[in-house]
């Protein structure tokens, strides 16, 4: 069996209504996803290939191999059916409910696309699926709320806290608490106890997998680095699970600075999401791992411009990861996330959801770490966020940005 | 004999649960003396944390009025070491604050310093036996008990694990979910009491009990004990949005206290009384 922990972090720490049903996932992560009982994996990849779209490919971006002095490769996770890495894991665990004789499936979500994945995921399998989302994110992510809802997804709007993800899962998990014999909860990242977090790394892990070919063939070799931008951390685990044990990959986990990497422990609130560069050892929503958190072990509210990212802990593989300095934890801001937005939108074709742009705006920060061949993972794409980069670029003075108040609608 | 066996060793125990600090500091103190006056056996005070994933909405909104009054966990302490009742206390808390109190990681710390100011068990919805050593281990050296919460899915070799830790008595969720008061009481209740007749600790009854009916068809029902939260909560919630002055909310809580009190023991009167043994 593999083990609940990665060093200190990790483990199960949940109501005791919910042990049970932790258990009984973790003996089917065993069975199935482990051991491919009744050929769940096989399914799983079939259906990834036709429902899904995979491979995505990886693609070589050429203006910013020139302006970076080094091959960058995009994994184009934009791709992928629904616009996001979500789908990988989103397909995986509808389909172990499934497997497993569950009924309904409930899930959380931040910006709407794991929500939509999971919507997405359970309209193809046919299992009736809620999702819990924060009221701010509603408001921040509509395109995504209509496109559950159409899929036949109800969507419930928490409004504790400032109504983000950590509401939103805390909902969730009184949900499955209250519904756990018919229900399972399909987290949304690689977060949550035992075994979500591995489980959750080895449905992402086609990521690193395909790109790990992909790079040799099209490079002729390993890339000198990986970067991904780490909310919970999925994408960041699925880019980067394959080369872990690939000494000389760089890893680079580009966290939301937000406003700025203070914290004010007065208000309980932090204006970044950066866990894994300032936060401090802790249990939060059934795993140790790393967050942000005032000196009593109050959990603080988090910030970024992009919801994907507004999350004050992390997968606790990935804080394992960074104790083991075999990942380098980055931050960049909004403002630099915004400029790589409208960047890579001009100069490469490519919108980049919110939270993939913090993986570039870290690139053009710091070229010089990338090394000769590079890989950035394209987490997502940006349609979802159109209406909040106009807002928040309006209020900015970006360099990069088209001429804002052309949006309003006339002088277009 | 812990202060909590003595609790439960003649007649049935009424344990309420307040969260500390709601509204405020003083009121508070007010309310869970009321308590204590209206006949609790044991008081369960529950240390605000950020993130209370095992509470419904009523002890969601107290966990955050206290929260936003400035409630920590050195204020609990002081609350505690404050508090004029003359029953055993035991603090409801979730892992985080536990873990993260003082300057030395790990739950020692927060024991030590809640065995001074006189708590004499914990129960913490967030850490299931099999994450328990630490913190089991610190109450052994402090005499404190450690009380675990058994579900109405918990069966088998959980339920040993469980048994195998948990002192002063096991608390025996009522229903699946959440906490909060519910207008009937749950069939999972009896089945839960028989799945743990065998065993040798105080049964208490907790999740949705909210009236002394509800009290005594329990204890009748073979409970050692009664918990109650949400129902306590809910006269501290209306008090504080009317604005009511704080010793007309106490004097309600009294009252419901006793109900809740007189329910158990009219309860216990009708239980069988088991054959004496010679
Ligand atoms: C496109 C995209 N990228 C990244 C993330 C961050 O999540 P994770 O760190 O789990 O990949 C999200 C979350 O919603 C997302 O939508």
């Amino acid at each position: 069996m593999s083990t609940s922990k990665f060093g200190e972090y990790g483990g199960q720490y949940v109501p005791e209504a919910l042990m049970p049903a932790v258990e009984e996932l973790a003996d089917a992560y065993e069975r199935y996803v482990r051991g491919n009982e009744d050929g769940f994996m096989d399914e799983f990849r079939r259906r990834l290939r036709d429902f899904g779209g995979r491979p995505t490919p990886l693609q070589h971006a050429e203006q910013l191999s020139a302006r970076y002095d080094s091959e960058v490769y995009l994994k184009r996770e934009d791709l992928l059916h629904g616009g996001a890495h979500k789908l990988n894991n989103a397909l995986g665990q509808v389909l172990l409910a499934k497997y497993m004789g569950k009924e309904r499936i409930v899930a959380e979500t931040g910006a709407g696309q794991h929500g939509t994945a999971t919507a997405m995921a359970a309209a193809h399998l046919g299992m009736p699926c809620e999702v819990y989302m924060g009221e701010r994110d509603i408001n921040r992510q509509r395109p995504n709320v209509f496109r559950m809802r159409l899929n036949g997804t109800e969507v419930n709007p928490v409004t504790v806290g400032r109504g983000t993800l950590k509401e939103a899962i805390n909902e969730t998990m009184r949900d499955w608490a209250t519904n756990v014999e018919d229900t399972h909860y399909v987290i949304g990242s690689v977060v949550g106890p035992h075994p979500f977090p591995r489980m959750v790394r080895d449905f992402q892990s086609v990521i690193s997998e395909e790109a790990r070919e992909q790079v040799k063939e099209q490079a002729g070799g390993l890339p000198d680095s990986v970067v991904a931008c780490a909310g919970g951390g999925s994408n960041t685990m699925g880019a980067f699970h394959e080369f872990v044990d690939d000494a000389d990959v760089d890893l680079y986990a580009v966290e939301a600075g937000g406003s700025s990497l203070d914290v004010d422990e007065e208000a309980g609130v932090a204006p970044n999401s950066a866990s894994l560069s300032t936060g401090d050892e802790g249990v939060l929503h059934g795993a140790r791992t790393k967050l942000l958190q005032d000196t009593d072990g109050q959990v603080m509210e988090s910030h970024s411009v992009s919801s994907g990212l507004d999350y004050a802990g992390v997968g606790p593989e990935l804080a394992h990861l960074v104790d083991e300095e075999r990942v380098t934890p980055v931050n960049v801001g909004d403002d630099a996330a915004l400029e790589a937005f409208h960047r890579l939108s001009q100069e490469e074709g490519i919108i980049p959801a919110l939270e993939t742009a913090h993986a570039f705006a870290f690139a053009h920060e710091h070229p010089e770490q990338l090394g000769d061949v590079t890989v950035i993972n394209v987490s997502g794409r940006g349609d979802k966020d159109l209406e909040s980069v106009i807002e928040e670029s309006a209020e900015r003075d970006l360099a990069a940005a088209p001429d804002m108040d052309a949006f309003a609608g006339d002088g277009l | 004999m812990s202060r909590i066996d003595e609790a439960f060793a003649d007649g049935p125990a009424f344990i309420p649960y307040l969260a500390v600090g709601d509204p405020d500091y003083e009121s508070s103190k007010a309310y869970v003396e009321a308590l204590a006056r209206g006949g609790a056996d044991v008081i369960e005070l529950g240390l605000p944390f950020s993130e209370p994933v095992a509470e419904g909405p009523t002890i969601q909104g107290a966990v955050t009025r206290a929260l936003d009054a400035g409630m920590t966990p050195d204020r609990y302490f002081e609350f505690v070491e404050e508090l004029d009742v003359d029953v055993p206390l035991v603090c409801m808390t979730y892992y985080n604050l536990i873990y993260q109190y003082g300057s030395e990681e790990g739950p020692r710390p927060f024991v030590e310093r809640a065995a001074e100011a006189g708590i004499e068990g914990f129960v913490v919805p967030d850490l299931p036996a099999e994450e328990a050593d630490p913190l089991r281990e610190a109450c052994d050296d402090h005499g404190l008990d450690l009380v675990f919460i058994v579900a109405p899915t918990t069966e088998g070799e959980r339920l040993e694990r469980i048994m195998a830790q948990v002192s002063g008595y096991v608390y025996v969720q009522a229903r699946l979910g959440v906490t909060g008061a519910r207008d009937d009481v749950s069939g999972q209740t009896d089945e839960a009491l028989a799945r743990l007749e065998a065993w040798d600790v105080p049964k208490a009854v907790g999740f949705g009990i909210k009236t002394g009916e509800h009290a005594e068809r329990i204890v009748a029902g073979g409970a050692d004990g009664i918990i109650v939260g949400s129902a306590l909560v809910d006269i501290v919630a209306a008090g504080h949005e009317t604005d009511r002055p704080v010793d007309e909310v106490a004097t309600d809580l009294e009252a419901k206290a006793r109900e809740l009190a007189e329910g158990a023991a009219a309860g216990y009167e009708q239980r069988v009384p088991e054959p004496e043994h010679t």
